[in-house]
């Protein structure tokens, strides 16, 4: 269980979040919903152990994570960050396989390609990063974080962090890497996804955990979770949740289109 | 795709060898006194115990063995040495357009160069020179690293900007010492500043050797991390890289080869700018080919220059410097021009 216990972010007298405590669970998919600037990105940093918090701790399975060293950390736990600032062209492939710097890139190819084919972007392994767009280089860095926490040499429960891994894809993209994220959720690992899309986040998140302002709003099993009142709350938009056609239901916000 | 990625680079070190190999015969072969590659190849065999040809003189084997050796051997050291501090540098500020100089190392070691040759003290020993060269480029370097030290963290984003500070600094206070100096201390203090491997003798080079060689070694097990970084700090912590250990060794590594060979040689300029760029353009920006690439590329293109600088105004000597930078100089205008890897 990778878990935030009481953590508390500040920059000078703001604070960034203010006693947060979450769980991540092994085989499930938790989602992270708030509007901007509510510290969404701040808590998966302190998950993820890039940033170490004011006060309250991250423990991975009871053990701090500051504690555990970089390298044993990376081969239980990925990231995939919003942005990726890489300015030398390596190929696609080469990125992906920058995944297995943790394991000394022991099965670098073969495990770049499968995770390439995963997230439909195997056609895509020989083009220079440069030439990519936006949505593209958002799925190589998924693949990336994949093959990162693929094939340790342990069984030890790992982890998937994503900091809105649906920004910049269409559609079809948005769903087949949630679909994604949920099939390896299904396979043992315990996923910490940043969404903004409510119906994204009905369809494929397990837990939930509403935050406004640094402060959690509400916590619980999706179904639970995601009802109109506690999103009006969270977002400060009124919504309708509606049933959706193939089951389930959807959110519909309540805005006049004409904008008075 | 009919050539693998993989086997393209063995075959790229292969011809690279091959490069420093030849260029290394024609440095010894080639200048005042001009023999063929088989008299260099029979002198070096004498080195390993053979006898010594009845028709090669005595004194040609002498000038190959006590004059030549020494600078081809300091060449290939020092060209391998800038290439890859160049190499580390752009790793770790992430941009192709780093140099070695950007931490300071080269403008401490120039200023403490020129302190030594116009404030007096090069008549008290041949190594006051370098030693006080060696000594300015790590002080500088200490002083950027400490200005760019936050908590515990060196942020490379202040190192770039108190490096170009102090490199000013630095700069205005070899003007000053210019403006002092008389017209044969003048004359020294230019030509050091443009570099030479006029000075090599087997002691230098025994002395220089492991300053060079044991960061040159060491650097191959960066390559995993720098590649990393490439992508940025958090996301080579998140890969499980030490950071902040991976800078500070980075750093270390160069101020120390650069300090060497700028002790001993000048300031070599654009062969740790250049040569690294053309072997990301021949074989991608992965560190596991740069760092090596650039470590041969560099010993044969030193090497190769050193012998234009000696033969090319024979029976002066055109400074290294000025070869370096006017190959390297349009050259590097011409990668600008074109943008597929910057």
């Amino acid at each position: 269980m990778l878990q935030a216990e009481a953590v508390t972010v500040r920059i000078g007298d703001r604070a960034l979040l203010l006693e947060v405590d979450v769980a991540i669970r092994p085989g499930e998919v938790l989602g992270i919903l708030g509007p901007n600037g509510a510290g969404k990105s701040t808590l998966l940093r302190c998950l993820s152990g890039a940033r170490k918090p004011s006060s309250g701790q991250v423990t991975l399975d009871g053990v701090p994570i500051k504690k555990i060293p970089p390298r044993v950390l990376a081969c239980r736990r990925a990231v995939l960050s919003q942005h990726v600032d890489l300015r030398f062209p390596f190929t696609a492939r080469e990125v992906v396989e920058l995944g297995r710097a943790p394991h000394r890139g022991r099965g670098a190819r073969a495990l770049a390609v499968q995770a390439l084919k995963r997230v439909d972007a195997l056609h895509l392994a020989e083009q220079h990063w440069p030439s990519l767009s936006g949505g593209e280089r958002q799925r190589i860095q998924l693949a990336r974080a994949l093959v990162q926490i693929e094939d340790t040499g342990s069984s030890e429960p790992r982890y998937l962090l994503l900091d809105e891994p649906t920004a910049s894809l269409d559609l079809r993209h948005q769903h087949s890497t949630l679909a994604l994220a949920r099939r390896l959720a299904g396979e043992g690992l315990g996923v910490g996804v940043i969404l903004h899309d409510l119906n994204l986040a009905m369809r494929y998140t397990d837990q939930l955990l509403l935050i406004r302002q640094g402060e959690p709003i509400a916590q619980g099993a999706t179904d639970e979770v995601l009802d109109a009142e506690r999103i009006e709350q969270t977002f400060s938009l009124p919504v309708q949740i509606l049933p959706h056609p193939t089951g389930g239901r959807m959110v519909a916000a309540l805005t006049d289109p004409k904008g008075t | 795709m009919s050539i693998q990625p993989r086997e393209r680079r063995r075959i790229l070190l292969a011809v690279l060898a091959v490069a420093v190999v030849v260029c290394s015969i024609a440095g010894l072969a080639i200048g005042a006194v001009n023999t063929t590659p088989s008299v260099v190849l029979a002198v070096m065999a004498s080195w390993l115990g053979e006898p010594l040809p009845e028709e090669i003189s005595p004194q040609v084997a002498a000038v190959l063995t006590i004059i030549r050796a020494p600078r081809v051997l300091l060449g290939l050291l020092i060209g391998a040495g800038l290439s890859v501090s160049g190499a580390l540098m752009q790793g770790l500020f992430r941009n192709p357009l780093a140099d070695p100089g950007l931490i300071g190392v080269s403008s401490g070691a120039a200023l403490a160069a020129a302190c030594v040759i116009v404030l007096g003290g090069s008549g008290l020993s041949p190594l006051a020179l370098p030693l006080a060269a060696f000594c300015g480029g790590a002080l500088v370097t200490l002083l950027v690293m400490r200005l760019a030290r936050r908590g515990g963290r060196i942020s490379i984003e202040t190192m770039l900007l108190a490096g170009i500070a102090v490199n000013a600094i630095a700069g205005a206070g070899t003007g000053i010492l210019v403006t002092l100096s008389d017209d044969a201390q003048l004359r020294s203090l230019t030509f050091w500043t443009l570099g030479s491997l006029g000075g090599a003798t087997w002691p230098i080079l025994i002395g220089v050797a492991p300053l060079i060689l044991v960061p040159l070694l060491l650097s191959p097990w960066l390559a995993g991390s720098l590649n990393a970084l490439l992508l940025g700090e958090e996301e080579a912590h998140h890969l499980g890289v030490n950071v902040e250990r991976l800078k500070l060794g980075v750093v270390l590594m160069a101020a120390l080869i650069v300090g060497a060979s700028v002790a001993f040689s000048g300031v070599i300029g654009f062969v740790g700018l250049v040569v690294p760029h053309l072997i990301r353009l021949m074989a991608g920006p992965d560190h596991r080919i740069v760092l090596p690439g650039s470590a041969l590329l560099g010993a044969a293109l030193l090497v190769g220059a050193d012998l234009v600088s000696r033969t090319v105004i024979a029976p002066a000597e055109l400074p290294i410097g000025v070869v370096t930078t006017l190959l390297g100089g349009p050259f590097f205008l011409g990668l600008l021009a074109r943008k597929r890897w910057m």
